[in-house]
């Protein structure tokens, strides 16, 4: 009150003061006429009739001018009075202020700049609202389908707990009973426990307390000690205990492992992974290489020093334990005849089935593979304590073995029978015995080197040696001898065919003898069969005999003619082979790209009949293609597959990549699944054919309404609020939304009645 | 107060207990029924496994649960509220992984780092869409009810030993009508073909007998002599069409028996095989001779020399519609219509080939040579599995849909089961004498039935556990209906499948032809007998006076000769100078720093 008085009192002042000075202004002029009347009545002046007149010096006869009609107009000239004039500092200052600048104002920008500027704003200020609508757009975009129109009412029958859901307390009764509900914080529906009963049930007993005071305490108690004992053990500095302490850590983990195998395999599969991912670093790594800056130096004392060497041996034995392959069981059958350069029997065997469901699970791990086989995930635990034990008598026999080699070195380096039998004894650890002997190279002692290259070529001659004698004839075999001979192994390689092929007449009558071809050969034929099939490849394949319950009886002429044909195609047979393969190689000839001879002959030099183009010329002109991909066959004796490329499908196939995607692989997984109603059920052909756009037939489609999707930071967001607003506590506050959805309806109807 | 209190702790631990132990499921129970019906000894590692299953399932629901997006989340919450019970099987039904499985199509591809919008959503829509299919495709496994029959012997009994009076006598009536022997003494070995619906039978004698048999009515609905040698017969897309290889000519007649079409241009056919997706008829003739025929528009699709000889033995492969044929050679040759060479060519046998089938699957092939040999090849890495040696060497081979290996030696036909598992087979599962020598097999569709041509006859045999005992209505269906073999004609019309689509990989046209520009060029150019990219050769205008003499005609010639070459050599000097210039810029400037400068501040 008081302040609307003083306000209103206020304004009377400012009206009376107002009121005040134009009457007094008006009083003055009435009284100065007044003065003027008065002073005319008395004297015979007349009154001075003010006139307007302009003084000039050139006084033109066509025109009035006025003086100094050149000069500017300066504000002192205007204002000369004010100086002499009292009063009305503020003013005088600022003009002398004005006088004193000397900057002129700048010229106003031209139209079509300032409509320039205009625009860059009025384009700022636009594209700010244009992006609101982003997200929105966005939205629709990404949509999986647009009903039109928007917002639509589903029809049908509503579920219970959205009818149930849109019920909102509108009875002053029904408000006044939530309020007092709200109040007293009781439960609206399930109406189980009060937040207080429920709070009281999460509170725990004294009993409860203690004990768990009790385990925190003894858990922080544990906590210190094992942080005392890690810090002290931290702290010793011998090596061996470290060691031990790590041997024992390894064993441990290898016991858990082997648990886990048993009782969780696919965690035990993880660990396997993790191994398998050390291996992987270790090997790209340089770790434990020897080729560090320590490893060298070591190198250098290893000669005089024992430890030093023993050091850089444990180097090796860390980076050989961790790069060790942990044995897959699945090798490729093959690929096995590319290992080794002389393909045994069996390469071309049906593969033993150990998955007699699946035969792609089927695996076998090659016989003369003890490397792996020694070191197997299966047993690590086993391998660790051979190497424990190896470890020791390692070194034994590796101070003997080098005694012995001396020795027989002075014996004209002829391997003795002790020696090998010192080899036999290493054969269980070999990999280790080989570690040792490139930790000897490094020695630098020649013998020593020499010894041990010789000690590896002896063993590998021993495992090749091996090889030869393990696929042993069969009793199929024999089988086969009385079949005809037709199951007969022929063992025939490339140099015989080759030989053949110069006689000319691949007749099957030429016996080949069933030679081994020699590892050391030197001579270019054998060179050549390395990387071709050898003949023993192709259908070398023990036959089961299958007993039947029962013998045919019906011997018709037929037969007869039969047994003649099987007779002729049986003598037949190496000739089908030899044909074969000689196709295969056409084929591979045909498929490399020839070389392209671009010589012209006569230019640079002298040409004409006799005279060819010198050898430097022709190899200069000599354009070798790029040799092409490999064959598909190239692992499989037996089959030819066509490198043709099939043209015909390429019409309907898609050439180029479509938009959104990066690589062939992307869009090809993306079409993986048909489309079609012959390949998947009703609901998947419904959805993958589901169109983007909807639209209801005869519906009009409004323009979105801003109120609908563009939300001001100051309102809230409306369509997420709650649906039942019975818990609301700002149930009765809450008005504004309700309003503005309100004024959005009236907003519609206005907008829908055009 | 305190009790109350007390007590609704105490229930309330109660609840969080239950809340907490697993909802017990509908399908553990009948696991665990199962398994009490299973004998004792299996018991224990079965229990294992179904608890294994059962709680993977679990997890998987529970991931899909929670990378359920929030919305059908919130509406299960909402589900909760006003009724106040929970679901006892939340979210959707759980499938089997093995169903999963067994219909799932190539890899799960992954949204790469760093993709654009597009490319995600693109992805992402393609990955729902195929799980979905996936999911629905197996949970519609529920429509697959029937089970494959099974045949097992008392103990110490091989079941090769059963006659075949014995399962007729043993089964139902109708399935026991299904054993029975037709005695056709007079016109020679027969050769036979089931329609696709393994209603009709067509039987073929050596010497112009030709009958068309619903069999299982025993109807007969033509029959009749065409008075010529018959190599080989066929059903066509339906049972109202079959061709016949006869002696000169391919010959097309109707159910009724009526000539239709003689096919000039087929001459000496030995052998056929019907694509039927393709609405092919492949012909193998005794001049060496591939050909193809259109059934649907009647026209020669392919015809390829093959340079081996006479063709008698065939087969096709029904995953890839590749036919495979046999050479005296020993060899195995694939075939397309749009390759003139052959796709594959492996040497199986030491002798000539007898036989070969593929399985339903393209996985598998079977072949039996002169050498008397039986060889399992698996199709599609080109590789032996297994060998087995026949006393007597196999003449007709046939698989059939479930993958029961048939195999004729001379008047014995034998069954064997599961030739490409692990171990080897030792003895056949069936076997079965007839009167003469075997000249045809071939298993009925749908069926445990396997019927056998031979010298005397036509013997039909019942092999439990040969036939799919689920059947697809909309592709092949046994009980269908005259009008609704018109409506499916008309569709796999529509569907039918272009031959230009034969190929090893039959998934080759989702792929991206990846052939270089060249490449497809050189095709064109083939195909087109011209190169439409070539430039027009420059033709000088005729002037006169002596200006269009031959030298002059040569000099206009020579202004405007390797022109493009001119403008690819003036562009190669034009940034030639101009690299040369920036290089020597460079060199300026950095001839003017002098060796302090590198002390001077850098200014930015």
């Amino acid at each position: 009150m008081a302040v609307s008085a003083e306000k209103e009192f206020a304004m009377d002042n400012d009206v009376i003061s107002a009121s005040e000075d134009e009457e007094g202004s008006d009083d003055e002029r009435k009284h100065n006429k007044l003065l003027q009347a008065i002073s005319s009545l008395g004297g015979k002046r007349r009154k001075n009739q003010t006139e307007r007149s302009e003084a000039s010096l050139q006084v033109s006869e066509f025109f009035v001018s006025a003086e100094g009609a050149g000069d500017k107009v300066g504000l002192s000239d205007l204002l000369g009075t004010v100086e002499k004039t009292t009063g009305a500092t503020k003013t005088k200052k600022q003009l002398r202020n004005l006088q004193n600048r000397n900057e002129t104002l700048e010229l106003p920008l031209n139209k079509e700049q300032t409509e320039k500027i205009q625009r860059s704003v009025a384009y700022e200020k636009s594209t700010k609202e244009v992006t609101n609508w982003q997200s929105v757009v966005i939205q629709n975009q990404k949509a999986e389908q647009l009903v039109f129109p928007l917002n639509q009412e589903p029809s049908g029958p509503k579920r219970v707990e959205q009818v149930v859901a849109g019920w909102k307390a509108e009875t002053p009764l029904e408000q006044e009973i939530f309020r007092l509900l709200h109040m007293n914080k009781q439960p609206l529906h399930d109406p189980v426990l009060t937040p207080v009963e429920e709070a009281s049930l999460m509170a725990m007993s004294l009993e409860e307390a203690t004990i768990r005071r009790a385990e925190l305490q003894k858990a922080r108690a544990l906590q210190s000690y094992y942080e005392a004992k890690a810090k002290r053990e931290k702290k010793i500095k011998s090596k061996k205990y470290h060691r031990i302490q790590k041997k024992a850590k390894r064993k441990e983990f290898v016991k858990q492992f082997e648990e886990r195998m048993k009782t969780d395999p696919t965690g035990a599969l993880e660990e396997l992974k993790k191994m398998e991912m050390s291996r992987m670093e270790e090997r790209m790594s340089l770790k434990h290489q020897n080729s560090g800056k320590w490893a060298k130096s070591k190198a250098i004392m290893a000669k005089y020093d024992d430890s030093a060497r023993k050091a850089m041996q444990e180097q090796l034995q860390i980076n050989k334990d961790l790069t060790q392959k942990i044995a897959t069981l699945s090798d490729d059958e093959h690929e096995t005849p590319e290992e080794s350069e002389m393909v045994p029997d069996f390469v071309n065997d049906v593969e033993p089935i150990t998955d007699p469901v699946n035969p792609w699970m089927r695996s076998r791990i090659p016989q003369e593979e003890p490397e792996i086989s020694c070191v197997t995930p299966d047993k690590p635990q086993t391998s660790e304590e051979e190497e424990e034990r190896n470890e020791e008598e390692e070194l034994l026999a590796d101070f003997q073995r080098r005694r012995t080699l001396r020795r027989t070195e002075d014996d004209d380096l002829i391997p003795t029978a002790a020696e090998e039998q010192i080899v036999n004894t290493c054969e269980v650890s070999r990999e280790e015995v080989v570690g040792d002997g490139t930790v000897e190279i490094s020695d630098s002692e020649e013998e020593e080197e020499e010894d041990v290259s010789q000690f590896n070529t002896l063993f590998k001659l021993m495992s090749s040696e091996k090889t030869h004698e393990g696929p042993a004839p069969t009793q199929d075999q024999q089988e086969d001898e009385e079949q005809l001979d037709e199951g007969q192994l022929r063992v025939r390689s490339m140099e015989d065919l080759e030989v053949l092929e110069e006689v000319s007449d691949p007749r099957p009558g030429t016996p080949a003898a069933p030679s081994m071809p020699q590892p050391t050969a030197s001579d270019p034929l054998a060179k050549r069969s390395k990387r071709e099939i050898d003949l023993s490849e192709v259908l070398t394949k023990e036959a089961k005999t299958i007993k039947v319950a029962l013998t045919p009886t019906v011997v018709e002429d037929e037969e007869r003619e039969e047994q003649i044909s099987i007779i002729k195609e049986a003598f037949a047979g190496d000739d089908v082979i030899s044909d074969f393969l000689i196709d295969k190689r056409k084929q591979e000839e045909a498929g490399r790209p020839k070389v392209v001879d671009l010589t012209l002959p006569g230019w640079g030099e002298w040409g004409g009949v006799g005279v060819k183009p010198s050898q430097h010329k022709r190899k200069r002109f000599r354009k070798k293609m790029a040799p092409p991909p490999s064959r598909q066959d190239q692992k499989l004796p037996d089959v030819i597959i066509s490198e043709k490329r099939n043209s015909s499908i390429a019409t309907h196939q898609v050439s180029h990549l479509p938009f959104p995607f990066q690589n062939a692989t992307q869009f090809e997984s993306c079409i993986r699944t048909p489309v079609g109603q012959t390949w998947n059920t009703q609901t998947a052909v419904k959805k993958m054919t589901m169109p983007k756009v909807v639209t209801t037939a005869g519906a009009i489609i409004e323009p979105l309404v801003k109120e609908d999707y563009i939300k001001d930071k100051s309102t809230k967001p409306m369509g997420k609020g709650p649906a039942i607003l019975l818990n609301d506590k700002r149930g009765a506050k809450d008005g504004k939304p309700s309003d503005k959805h309100k004024g959005r309806d009236s907003h519609k109807r206005r907008r829908n009645k055009p | 107060m305190a009790a109350l209190v007390e007590g609704a702790a105490k229930s309330a631990h109660v609840e969080r207990k239950n809340q907490k132990k697993p909802v017990k499921r509908y399908w553990e129970k009948t696991e665990e029924l199962k398994n009490s019906d299973q004998p004792t000894s299996d018991r224990s590692i079965s229990t294992e496994n179904t608890a294994d299953r059962c709680t993977s399932t679990e997890n998987t629901a529970d991931g899909s649960t929670s990378t359920e997006n929030t919305g059908s989340v919130k509406r299960r919450k909402g589900g909760q509220i006003p009724s106040g019970k929970k679901d006892p099987f939340p979210g959707e039904a759980p499938i089997p992984q093995e169903q999963l499985q067994k219909y799932q199509r190539g890899s799960k591809n992954n949204v790469p780092k760093g993709a654009q919008r597009r490319l995600k959503e693109a992805i992402a829509w393609s990955e729902t869409v195929s799980e979905l299919a996936q999911k629905q495709a197996a949970r519609y496994d529920l429509l697959l009810p029937e089970d494959a029959g099974f045949l097992e012997g008392d103990e110490d009994e091989d079941t090769c030993r059963i006659s075949q009076e014995d399962i007729a006598d043993a089964v139902d009536i109708t399935s026991g009508s299904k054993y029975f022997n037709l005695h056709l003494s007079q016109f020679g070995p027969y050769r036979l073909d089931y329609s696709r619906t393994g209603r009709h039978l067509l039987l073929s004698g050596k010497r112009g007998h030709v009958a068309c048999i619903e069999w299982q009515s025993k109807n007969l609905t033509c029959e009749m002599n065409v008075m010529e040698t018959v190599n080989d017969i066929k059903w066509l897309h339906t049972e109202a069409m079959f061709a016949v290889a006869q002696k000169k000519w391919l010959y097309i007649y109707d159910s009724e028996g009526i000539e239709l079409h003689c096919v000039k241009k087929f001459n000496d056919v030995l052998k056929m095989q019907f694509l039927p997706y393709h609405f092919l008829l492949a012909t193998a003739s005794a001049t060496g001779f591939l050909q193809y025929l259109d059934v649907s528009v009647g026209k020669e699709i392919a015809a390829i020399c093959t340079k081996s000889g006479r063709l008698d033995v065939m087969s096709q492969n029904p995953y890839n519609a590749v036919i495979h044929l046999g050479h005296s050679n020993g060899t195995v040759s694939l075939w397309s219509p749009n390759q003139k060479e052959p796709l594959v060519k492996m040497l199986c046998h030491r002798g000539a080939i007898r036989s070969l089938t593929v399985d339903k699957t393209g996985t598998y092939m079977v072949t039996s040579g002169l050498d008397r040999k039986l060889k399992v090849y698996d199709v599609r890495a080109f590789k032996p599995l297994h060998s087995y040696f026949l006393p007597a060497g196999a003449s007709c081979l046939s698989l059939s849909q479930k993958g029961l290996l048939s195999a004729a030696t001379g008047d014995i036909v034998q069954v064997y089961q599961n030739v490409w598992g692990g171990s080897p087979v030792s003895k056949p599962y069936m076997a079965h004498r007839v009167r003469g020598q075997v000249w045809g097999l071939a298993y009925c569709p749908f069926e445990d039935v396997l019927g056998v041509g031979h010298g005397e006859g036509f013997t039909s045999m019942i092999v439990p556990g040969a036939g799919e005992p689920n059947f697809d209505a909309l592709d092949t269906n046994p009980y269908r209906s005259a009008k609704q073999r018109q409506e499916w004609e008309v569709k796999a019309l529509l569907e039918k499948v272009q031959p230009e689509l034969i190929g090893l990989d039959p998934g080759q046209l989702g792929k991206v032809d990846q052939a270089s520009f060249e490449q497809r060029h050189k095709e064109r150019v083939d195909i087109l007998g011209y190169d439409p990219l070539a430039k027009e050769k420059f033709k000088p205008k005729a002037k006169k006076k002596g200006r269009s003499s031959a030298g002059a005609i040569e000099k206009r010639k020579r202004k405007v000769a390797y022109e493009d070459q001119r403008d690819v050599i003036r562009q190669n000097v034009e940034e030639q100078m101009k690299r040369q210039k920036e290089k020597s810029s460079e060199s300026q400037q950095l001839g003017k720093k002098s060796t302090l400068d590198r002390f001077r501040k850098q200014d930015k």
